[in-house]
């Protein structure tokens, strides 16, 4: 994507690469989206016949698993920073088989609710559950499409640390950052809000 | 810089060469390969200026499939009893002809109205006037080779293209296209058996619409993070022309916004196609009780008008800011109270996400709620009328040149202000219950957001239509397209009024059951003969428009307007990096016009010694 680099010499003087900088702008609106949902979902819940439930234990282990995945992504960008190959190679497979592993989890999670009556038609708090649980789990799946191009990157590029790599892969990294802090936040939503 | 000549008696390109910002664009070897092609050139093209003229050509393709819809819903209306059979060769079996007299049929009229609303709100007056002068105008303002990303900006205009597509495949479905009202409320819009046009083709709305959200979103990504990131030297946020400030509130406003109307549409997809009940509660079609309780319709219409009203400020404010921009350089006069227009702007924009209920008055709303909500909205008046205060400010005393950009900018001042009186109106929660749903809201927001938003559009086609196409629009036609209009759009709209304060209902078929307004129906002929009148001028435009692109007189010097800004010190035709060799330096705001005895000075010209900046 050459032509992509047509400001560059601009960019320079910029504390914060403009790609980065686009991405956290892109944060905004992907808030905003959520932040429609759970508003609704306040509103809905006031005007009454609201069926409370538990939320099952499978989203306390997707949320370990995924601020683990956060963690292991971190290990991995740093030592790729750092010019260390095996670990930056194997902390991001890592990631990448914890990022799938936690839209397994959420799948059983989903299983579990509506074994316990919770289905998708039955009550509008249901159906706001499967929507806000699944729109994010699509995010991550997005996520984890980003994590398959930076492993194609890695292991088909030889290993040399060039800023345009690290900015690719910080994006991967800010990206999977954010979704994670999404998720804590709708889990807690969902949890807390009564 | 050992490519790049320059020509000595250039005196712009010479100060550039001597005071600008080298970024040796020319020693790489930039992605030219991209423009090689055909292809590459003009279509899946990352150039800016390009994808500025593909949002451009593809909103006037869409103006006019929606202004011929409104020709045929306003036959409808002023001319019940005519014979339509003669359209249909186009419209086939919407045109119902019983005993040799050719009808629009029923189900035909609301989808008709529905398709002009969601194709003039979203595809023109969206896409079509944000996407093109936003994507022109900001890299070119601002001092830079492109978008901070021009591969998101290519998707950008892609999206919108297969938006259009799926929308325009959707007017030839046998059942017809969408036809429940362009703000597209349950339950007409989720239940697909709840009308003809409910089914298929709201379906293709939704899909159509989401793709078009996803354009918006990647469109202000961009233009947001190239206003903050890649100005050129010297052009502090403070020194951008004012049409950059309002492409950046506007961005903003649509980051913000379009993704709960996505919320909105995910939810009704769902209740659409997984039988979910978020917007449904105890319906009833044809006898039948559905099983589908506990939504609400009125939360779909919270999380519409949360989009809905920044909406008509994301169509507002690029036409306000091309419109300052316009009136300054024709008027040869910097313009009036810099600082206010941007508050103004920063004001309007933020207000815009605190009255979205005065769309629902009618809904249900909670009466003391609604009071804060009319507040907020009158408090809008307040930035409103600074910015018509400094036009008119602007153009007093000024050296002014009637020409075409110039006559639709002043235009757009006074449909403004006529549009914006109505909304004080309306604002009002009390006087609303009783004009809510009447022509009296037709003509409001035809005037101040149409109308007004269409005059700032022309004015920035004829002003930067030599910047697109190296060539000038024909000036004669021009001022005939303007006064045409601008009689005609009053004509228009200003009876709208009347029948609006007697009570006529919008979006209804025919009248003529009606004993009340039976007798405007001499009033509803004159609306649509001039709506006729208005339309044919519209397509003299767009010849015009076509017709100068080959044949319109040559662009010979490279800043015809005597302008400030930094598009005019790029080459005629500028290829892709705008600027030959080094990037232009800025040294002062856009406006200073007629200072020190000069009729103009650039933004590249540096402060003479002793001379004290125009801005701050």
């Amino acid at each position: 994507m050459e032509v992509a680099d047509i400001n560059k010499p601009l960019t320079h003087r910029n504390k914060i690469h403009p790609k980065l900088f686009a991405l956290w702008i892109s944060f905004a609106s992907i808030i905003m989206m959520f932040g429609a949902l759970t508003s609704a979902y306040i509103v809905k819940s006031a005007a009454g016949n609201w069926l409370e439930y538990q939320l099952p234990t499978q989203f306390f282990y997707s949320t370990g698993v995924i601020l683990l995945c956060s963690l292991t992504l971190h290990i991995s960008f740093s030592s790729f920073v750092k010019e260390k190959e095996w670990m930056y190679k194997s902390m991001l497979l890592l990631s990448f088989v914890l990022g799938i592993s936690f839209v397994v989890i959420q799948y059983y999670g989903w299983q579990s609710l509506y074994a316990h009556g919770v289905d998708l038609k039955a009550s509008i708090s249901g159906s706001f559950m499967y929507l806000i649980t699944g729109l994010h789990a699509i995010h991550i799946l997005a996520g984890v499409t980003a994590m398959v191009v930076a492993i194609i990157h890695a292991f088909s590029l030889p290993f040399v640390v060039t800023e345009k790599r690290k900015l690719r892969f910080r994006l991967v990294c800010h990206y999977w950052h954010f979704v994670d802090f999404l998720w804590i936040y709708l889990f807690g939503f969902l949890m807390f809000y009564k | 810089m050992a490519h790049v000549t320059i020509d000595q008696n250039d005196t712009e390109a010479a100060l550039i060469e001597a005071t600008g910002y080298d970024d040796h664009f020319h020693e790489h070897h930039h992605g030219d390969k991209y423009q090689s092609g055909f292809i590459g050139h003009y279509i899946f093209s990352m150039d800016h200026k390009i994808i500025a003229r593909q949002f451009l050509i593809t909103g006037i393709f869409w103006a006019l499939i929606g202004a011929a819809m409104s020709i045929v819903f306003r036959l409808q209306l002023g001319f019940p009893e005519a014979d339509l059979t003669w359209i249909k060769p186009i419209l086939g079996k919407w045109i119902v002809v019983n005993d040799g007299i050719g009808s629009l049929s029923q189900e035909f009229y609301y989808a008709l109205v529905t398709m002009h609303g969601t194709i003039l709100v979203f595809f023109v007056l969206t896409a079509g006037l944000s996407g093109t002068f936003s994507n022109l105008l900001i890299p070119l303002q601002l001092g830079a080779r492109d978008m901070a990303s021009p591969f998101l900006n290519m998707l950008s205009y892609w999206f919108f293209f297969l938006a259009g597509v799926v929308m325009f495949y959707s007017l030839f479905l046998s059942t017809g296209p969408f036809s429940g009202g362009w703000t597209a409320y349950p339950p007409l819009s989720a239940l697909p058996q709840a009308s003809t046009g409910s089914g298929t083709g709201m379906t293709l709305w939704l899909v159509s619409l989401t793709l078009f959200v996803v354009s918006v979103l990647l469109g202000g990504i961009n233009y947001i993070t190239t206003v903050l990131n890649l100005r050129t030297k010297g052009m502090s946020m403070w020194r951008m022309p004012l049409p950059i400030w309002a492409f950046f509130v506007t961005a903003i406003l649509g980051l913000l916004s379009f993704p709960v109307l996505a919320s909105g549409f995910f939810m009704l997809m769902m209740d659409r196609g997984l039988g979910t009940s978020f917007f449904l509660n105890e319906i009833f079609i044809n006898g039948q009780a559905l099983d589908r309780v506990g939504g609400s319709p009125v939360l779909y219409q919270h999380l519409f008008w949360f989009l809905g009203h920044p909406e008509v400020y994301i169509i507002i404010l690029p036409a306000m800011g091309i419109v300052s921009e316009v009136l300054s350089v024709h008027a040869r006069k910097p313009i009036f109270g810099y600082t206010a227009m941007v508050l103004s702007i920063l004001a309007i924009g933020f207000l815009s996400f605190i009255v979205w209920a005065h769309h629902m008055f009618m809904s249900g709303v909670n009466p003391w709620l609604s009071n804060f909500f009319v507040v907020f909205t009158l408090i809008i008046a307040v930035p409103s009328a600074v910015k018509v205060f400094n036009w008119i400010t602007t153009l007093y005393g000024g050296n002014i040149r009637f020409n075409s950009a110039m006559l639709f900018s002043i235009g757009f001042v006074s449909m403004f202000i006529s549009g914006g009186l109505t909304g004080i109106f309306l604002g009002n929660s009390a006087i609303d219950i009783v004009m809510h749903d009447t022509y009296f809201v037709v003509a409001h927001f035809h005037i101040v957001m149409g109308i007004a938003a269409f005059f700032g559009m022309f004015a920035g086609i004829y002003h930067w239509y030599p910047k697109m196409f190296g060539r000038f629009m024909n000036e004669t036609l021009g001022r005939i397209h303007f006064w045409g209009t601008m009689i005609g759009a009053y004509a228009i709209f200003w009876p709208m009024h009347y029948l609006g304060m007697a009570g006529v209902p919008r979006r209804y078929y025919s009248f003529e059951t009606f004993d009340a307004f039976k007798h405007f129906g001499p009033m509803n002929k004159f609306i649509t003969v001039a709506a006729i009148v208005v339309f044919a001028l519209q397509v003299l435009f767009v010849i015009n428009f076509f017709y100068s692109i080959f044949k319109g007189k040559r662009m010979k010097t490279k800043n015809p307007y005597g302008a400030n800004t930094l598009e005019w010190t790029t080459p005629i035709d500028a290829g892709h990096g705008n600027w030959d060799g080094k990037i232009p330096v800025v040294h002062r705001w856009a406006y200073d016009y007629g200072k020190d005895g000069k009729e103009y000075i650039t933004q590249i010209t540096p402060l003479e010694e002793g001379e004290v900046a125009g801005d701050h």
